[in-house]
């Protein structure tokens, strides 16, 4: 199997290490994996911002990119959400709904599709997840607390595999960080409130490591902690499932 | 004014959208009811705040009456409990304003959330319930209905002029979230399952 | 005053907010101890998705065919001997109101709990009227004291200390210096407006839901406040947004297990009032009012908005609101719902709400109808940054940003260039202009970024 591996902007820039580990582990199960180098961006931080009318090009790019790949994997719920349910083109719109129909979130790919049940990966530590908005709730990656449903968690499942990780539990089980996008500097003062709370949830409940799907929030959260000189780490979870935290 | 009328249901009949069809509600009405409503009504009226008193007649609810409000108007508006009223209605509401105690007979209760239906006919004067300091009502074991569905079935067409669910004493949390029972309704509420 | 120079936008007002940090975790606490009973409640329903589903379709059929509804409506509570009026805006329902009021010649009058009556300032034009307006829902009556708009819909003081409220009612009530304790003081306030219901011979009333079928409207209250106001009065006058029907009574049974459940975790308010005929020698009038509700029936985007039953609970859950406080969204119903309402009234006011906002989602899977809220926030900031009211810094910076993200080359010339300048030259980001780097640090600096290290190690 060959599958697109689509890096979010700020990952390929700021954290490769996410990007190396995701790639390794869709290797590790066997997978086929391709970058396409001409890749930049979703489009999202436009979008969100009112621009969508903007992203023709980008979007025109992305499918440039991705077409044919029989799937098309990303480490990052939002992103994957947003081309999911934002991807067109007018000249090449059936292109883009093939790529809509394809394109998954790293932790749902492996357990739906290349249904992981073992890791070899092992890290001992107090973990707490960090249930990221958009995977949660956009693509259904885990139970939301909102619901009268029964609960499942794809990242929770993941994390289960891995040895002496010890999953911690919150008083807030899926409150949003606060990241938000262009929201984090908009609204500076509820962006940082927010997601200092949500720090403080996991601090209280003993956490070492702070994971989720979503760099954008861990990178607002991890932020936040090195400001506070914590030695709380906010890690991807495709680094833990790796068996390659570099911390 | 029709001016008006007429404009807004022009507006809205150019700006319907696609014909959106009602839901059925067989699910709900045909729900086995489940367990002991007595019970369960008790159990969530007491949660909200209500006193339930389980009588076996009338004359017992009539002699609880006598020992715990003498001294107080009471106003009871139940064929055979006429001997609590201290002093009756009068057609002026406002003349209520000194109840202490009003004593009235309800159609049904629903146990999911402790209410009592009364209409007007059960009523004596609308005003009663509310300006009341304290209410009783009388509930029979077998008119208890499991959901509000079920009362909803149970109240049918019937053309009243005025009905009202009532759940408890009146109540707020609006000074930080602190429930203090007794607002500007009754103080407290008191069910009286009788049969 | 120039509105237009003292105006505030939400992000102004939110900071200001947090600057007292105890008082926001106070706010969000009581805030979410309320969405954990919602919870609480709705668990206790294992059929609580399906009349989520049941209640939302019953909206959606009642949209489709609202006209008809009304009209049904009308007829039945005219033969009911109820006055019905139709007002297509603000102004025109306060000015039916006010001549209503004028005929009895009364100049106090005592109301209960409308987001309508708020959402057309009713209160203030009446005053201006000469017309006396007692709000008697013990935390609009508390806010009316203290000269405030409501913060929540559903709780409406829910941002005042009990002591401030001690304070406010030694001022205002008399009561002792110091007294805080929610009972006393409610108890104060239970004599101070009994008085009132006894001696107001017109009472105002919102309405719940208004039923199609029998010409009935609803009033939901926990306090009586709305029952004694109108069993009191001479004249009762309803006023309802035209959306707030439903098609027939059995109807209610989903609605009136869903409202309070949703709003305070209750299982129904204490009195769920259903006016069907005025009491032999009262007037009964319902006012039913427009104000931009036809209009935004005609939006495939925003028509869902109009299922609202005003309960609150996306108030409750949102992240956001409970930690900025619904006074800044400076409109009569803050919070999620709020924010997709306003923009519609007055786009360029209320230009800055659907921005307030992380598209979180917790919103739209609390509401008891099923509006998709945080779908509308993303769809509102469309219309907004087309319509000119984004802010131009931000359209340019987001043209700059397209034009990068569509061309690979330019985009890795930026980012190794921010990377080398972060990594050099941090003080050119790391300073007090970022707003990022007001509470926390930015991101390390890799060696390389991902794109180089496939290049390296993968690309064959």
């Amino acid at each position: 199997m060959t599958v697109g591996l689509f890096i979010p902007c700020y990952i390929d820039q700021f954290y490769p290490q996410v990007a190396i580990a995701s790639l390794e582990l869709l290797e590790k199960h066997g997978v086929n994996v391709v970058f396409p180098e001409r890749q930049t961006c979703c489009g999202q931080p436009m979008a969100n911002s009112g621009f969508e009318h903007l992203t023709h090009s980008s979007n025109e790019l992305f499918i440039d990119n991705f077409s044919g790949f029989e799937y098309i994997v990303s480490p990052s719920g939002s992103c994957a959400l947003h081309v999911k349910d934002h991807l067109h083109a007018d000249k090449r719109e059936h292109e883009a709904t093939a790529i809509r129909g394809r394109i998954m979130e790293l932790t749902e790919f492996l357990v739906d599709v290349l249904h992981v049940k073992t890791l070899p990966a092992n890290f001992p530590h107090r973990v707490g997840l960090h249930q990221s908005c958009h995977g949660q709730r956009g693509l259904k990656l885990a139970q939301m607390s909102e619901l009268v449903a029964p609960p499942f968690s794809k990242s929770e499942q993941l994390l289960r595999m891995v040895g002496g990780l010890e999953l911690i539990p919150l008083d807030r089980r899926d409150e949003c960080c606060g990241f938000g996008g262009t929201f984090c500097v908009a609204e500076e003062a509820v962006s940082a409130k927010m997601g200092k709370d949500r720090i403080a949830d996991h601090i209280q409940h003993g956490a070492e490591y702070i994971t989720g799907s979503d760099m954008s929030c861990l990178m607002h959260l991890e932020g936040i902690l090195r400001r506070q000189n914590s030695n709380v780490k906010a890690v991807h979870i495709a680094e833990i499932l790796n068996g390659n935290v570099n911390a | 004014m029709s001016n008006s009328r007429e404009r807004i249901l022009n507006t809205l009949r150019n700006n319907l959208p696609t014909q959106r069809e009602l839901p059925s509600l067989d699910e709900f009405t045909n729900q086995p009811s489940e367990g002991d409503v007595v019970a369960r009504f008790i159990e969530v009226l007491r949660t909200i705040g209500g006193a339930v008193i389980e009588a076996p007649d009338l004359p017992t609810i009539a002699h609880y009456i006598a020992e715990h409000y003498t001294g107080k108007r009471v106003v009871s508006v139940v064929p055979g409990l006429e001997s609590v009223t201290t002093q009756g209605l009068a057609t002026d509401p406002h003349l209520l304003a000194d109840v202490e105690l009003a004593v009235l007979n309800t159609h049904f209760a629903v146990a999911e959330n402790g209410a009592c239906w009364i209409t007007d006919v059960l009523v004596g004067d609308r005003a009663l319930p509310f300006i009341t300091q304290h209410l009783a009502l009388i509930v029979q074991r077998s008119t208890i209905v499991p959901t509000m569905h079920a009362a909803y079935q149970k109240i049918g067409q019937s053309a009243q002029d005025f009905g009202t669910f009532i759940a408890g004493p009146s109540k707020t949390a609006d000074i930080e979230q602190s429930l203090v029972l007794g607002a500007h309704g009754p103080k407290s509420m008191t069910v009286f399952v009788i049969g | 005053m120039n509105e237009q120079a003292t105006f505030k936008d939400h992000a102004t007002l939110a900071d200001k907010f947090n600057a007292d940090e105890p008082r926001v975790n106070w706010h969000d606490k009581t805030l979410w101890f309320i969405r954990e009973k919602r919870d609480r409640a709705a668990w206790q329903l294992a059929e609580w998705e399906t009349l989520r589903e049941t209640a939302s379709k019953i909206k959606d059929n009642v949209l489709s065919n609202l006209p008809t509804y009304l009209e049904q409506f009308e007829a039945q509570a005219k033969a009911n001997g109820v006055t019905v009026h139709w007002a297509a805006d603000a102004a025109e329902h306060n000015a039916i109101v006010h001549s209503i009021i004028k005929k009895q010649g009364v100049t106090r009058i005592v109301k209960s709990k409308s987001m309508l009556t708020e959402e057309c300032h009713m209160n203030e034009y009446l005053a201006k009227q000469g017309i006396d307006v007692i709000d008697t829902d013990l935390g609009e009556r508390i806010v009316q004291l203290a000269g405030e708009p409501p913060s929540h819909i559903v709780l409406p003081c829910i941002h005042w200390k009990k002591e401030e409220i001690g304070q406010l009612f030694h001022e205002h009530l008399g009561t002792p210096k110091g007294m805080a304790d929610p009972q006393f003081l409610t108890a104060a306030a239970r004599e101070h407006l009994r008085e009132r219901f006894l001696t107001s011979p017109i009472a105002i009333t919102g309405v719940n839901f208004a039923v199609a079928e029998t010409g009935e409207v609803v009033v939901c209250t926990n306090e009586g406040n709305a029952d004694l106001g109108v069993q009191l009065a001479d004249v009762h006058i309803a006023c309802m947004g035209i959306e707030k029907l439903i098609p027939q009574r059995q109807h209610l049974g989903v609605f009136l297990r869903l409202l309070t459940r949703s709003a305070t975790g209750q299982p129904i308010t204490t009195y769920s009032s259903h006016f069907r005929k005025p009491r032999v020698g009262q007037e009964m009038h319902i006012v039913l009012v427009d104000n931009g509700r036809s209009t935004r029936l005609g939006s495939d985007d925003f028509r869902n908005a109009l299922k609202c039953i005003r309960c609150g609970a996306c108030m409750n859950t949102c992240p956001v609101y409970r930690r900025s406080g619904g006074h800044s969204y400076h409109y009569a119903i803050a919070g999620p719902i709020g924010s997709i309402l306003a923009p519609g009234l007055d786009m360029k006011k209320h230009a800055d709400l659907p921005f307030a906002s992380t598209l979180c989602g917790s919103c739209s899977n609390v509401c008891p109808v099923k509006i998709d809220i945080h779908d509308q926030l993303y769809k509102w900031r469309q219309v907004l940054a087309k319509e000119g009211h984004v802010s131009s810094t931000k359209k340019i910076g987001m043209q700059g940003m397209a034009a990068v993200l569509s061309r690979p080359g330019v985009y890795n010339i930026a980012g190794a260039a921010g990377r080398w300048f972060m990594k050099h030259l941090p003080f050119v980001v790391n300073n007090r202009l970022n707003p990022w780097y007001k509470q926390r640090e930015m991101p390390a600096v890799p060696k390389q970024a991902f794109r180089e290290w496939y290049k390296e190690n993968r690309k064959k």
